[in-house]
């Protein structure tokens, strides 16, 4: 029984991330939110996210990728292939910088903000 | 029908590309510091070489597999056939990085197995493509003994004093290549006690100056390396990377970057971004990938780079 209820929790959320409209859904689940890694850019460049969201790097190019924080402050992907996917929770709020290992002139940002809106500094 | 067929004025924009990678035969030489042009391929193979003759290649790529080249272990089997078959036989061969494609032990397998066919001593300098493995050690274990830091290190040949340089670890956020303070002071205190007339041969992946940022093409602090080899009289810089030849003279430095032998990349600013020119016909692939022949004449202080595509 309780099995089943994760089970459809993580399935929910990922219903979630492929919607338009998945706040809803993430909002009462695990949120999660997608950067998609497209001719050597990150898109969106800037994130904006609840704390505790899932964001999922893709990389779409034909070159591998590796995400990796601009100061250690979450960890580094593995080289992410074409189609490949990395995933983060990030639970405490603030501004995460982050660049591409491979190819460091490629660089984003995560934006984390309180479950109740505000948007704490780092 | 491919994009080469079509008569729109992109696809002509895009033969034109292509074309500078066709006109291959780049031969120059340096005298006394100032460059001349000696002419092109049929030429320079009609002048007796004598001296010290290297080979370059570089960005084998080993594990790439999508277009425009589904087998990149086959377009090195192909250069290291040219190789076998030069009528000079090069002292060694320097390879400028990339080896493999994603640092899988298998890649770093298939692309010895291939160079080695040609009884050559090859130095070694990493691409960040040799470095993706978990620990960062197969490229080290394998290629880096000897050396310092990540890989550096320097040999002499016939006179001439050849200086491998890593600047593909330890990557800033928003950089361009980086060599790092221990690299460039071991580079000053290697260089320090040399006369100025000794040929230099710098060899590293990024390009260490500046090609293109927007891509990420140079070496954030290379201009500090060549400022410690300012008072040399012949310094050449020899790089991989950007999978495409492209030469600048600056005072007594020569630049020179050789092409992949596993797929092409477009021209500074030309595409959206600087991977693979996947659109490139099966039958135009070859003429934009290669390997170069490096030369020096002894006492003449000469030195002549010939870039040669798979086919031309």
């Amino acid at each position: 029984m309780m099995r089943s209820a994760i089970a459809a929790a993580v399935f929910g959320a990922v219903v979630g991330s492929g919607l338009a409209g998945g706040a809803l859904i993430a909002r009462a689940q695990s949120p999660a939110s997608a950067v998609s890694i497209d001719n050597f850019t990150f898109n969106p460049q800037k994130l904006t996210v609840k704390a505790g969201t899932t964001v999922t790097w893709t990389n779409k190019d034909d070159i591998p990728h590796g995400i990796a924080s601009a100061n250690n402050a979450f960890s580094k992907s593995k080289a992410l292939d074409t189609d490949d996917s990395y995933s983060f929770t990030f639970t405490t709020p603030g501004t995460y910088a982050y660049f591409c290992y491979i190819h460091p002139h490629m660089t984003g940002t995560i934006v984390v903000e309180s479950p109740t809106g505000s948007n704490a500094t780092q | 029908m491919n994009e080469f067929d079509r008569a729109d004025g992109v696809s002509r924009r895009k033969v034109l590309e292509c074309m500078t990678w066709v006109g291959t035969g780049v031969l120059w030489t340096i005298s006394g510091g100032v460059p001349h042009s000696l002419g092109i391929i049929d030429e320079a193979v009609a002048q007796e070489t004598r001296g010290l003759t290297f080979l370059q290649i570089s960005d084998s790529h080993i594990g790439f597999h999508l277009p425009p080249n589904p087998n990149a272990l086959g377009t090195l089997e192909e250069a290291i056939a040219k190789v076998n078959a030069l009528p000079t036989k090069p002292a060694f061969m320097i390879h400028t990085g990339d080896i493999s494609h994603l640092s899988l032990e298998s890649q770093f397998d298939d692309a010895d197995r291939i160079i080695s066919q040609t009884r050559l001593d090859v130095h070694y300098v990493p691409g960040e493509h040799d470095f993706l493995d978990p620990e960062q050690k197969f490229y080290r274990e394998r290629y880096g003994r000897g050396t310092k830091g990540a890989g550096y290190y320097s040999f002499d040949a016939n006179g001439v004093h050849f200086i491998g340089l890593v600047n593909v670890v330890d990557l800033k956020a928003g950089g361009l290549g980086n060599l790092g303070a221990d690299q460039l002071a071991w580079l000053e205190a290697d260089v320090k006690s040399r006369s100025a007339s000794t040929p230099i041969v710098v060899f590293a992946h990024i390009p260490l100056w500046t090609v293109y940022p927007d891509w990420g093409w140079g070496t954030e602090d290379g201009g500090r390396a060549l400022e410690l080899l300012k008072r040399f009289g012949s310094v050449t810089v020899l790089n991989g990377h950007i999978h495409q030849v492209m030469q600048k003279v600056e005072g007594n430095v020569t630049f020179h970057t050789a092409r992949s032998t596993a797929f092409p990349q477009p021209a500074p600013g030309t595409a959206p971004s600087p991977g693979p020119m996947k659109e490139v016909a099966a039958d135009r692939l070859r003429t934009m990938l290669g390997i170069a022949t490096v030369t020096f004449k002894q006492n003449e202080h000469r030195l002549a780079i010939i870039d040669t595509p798979l086919q031309s």
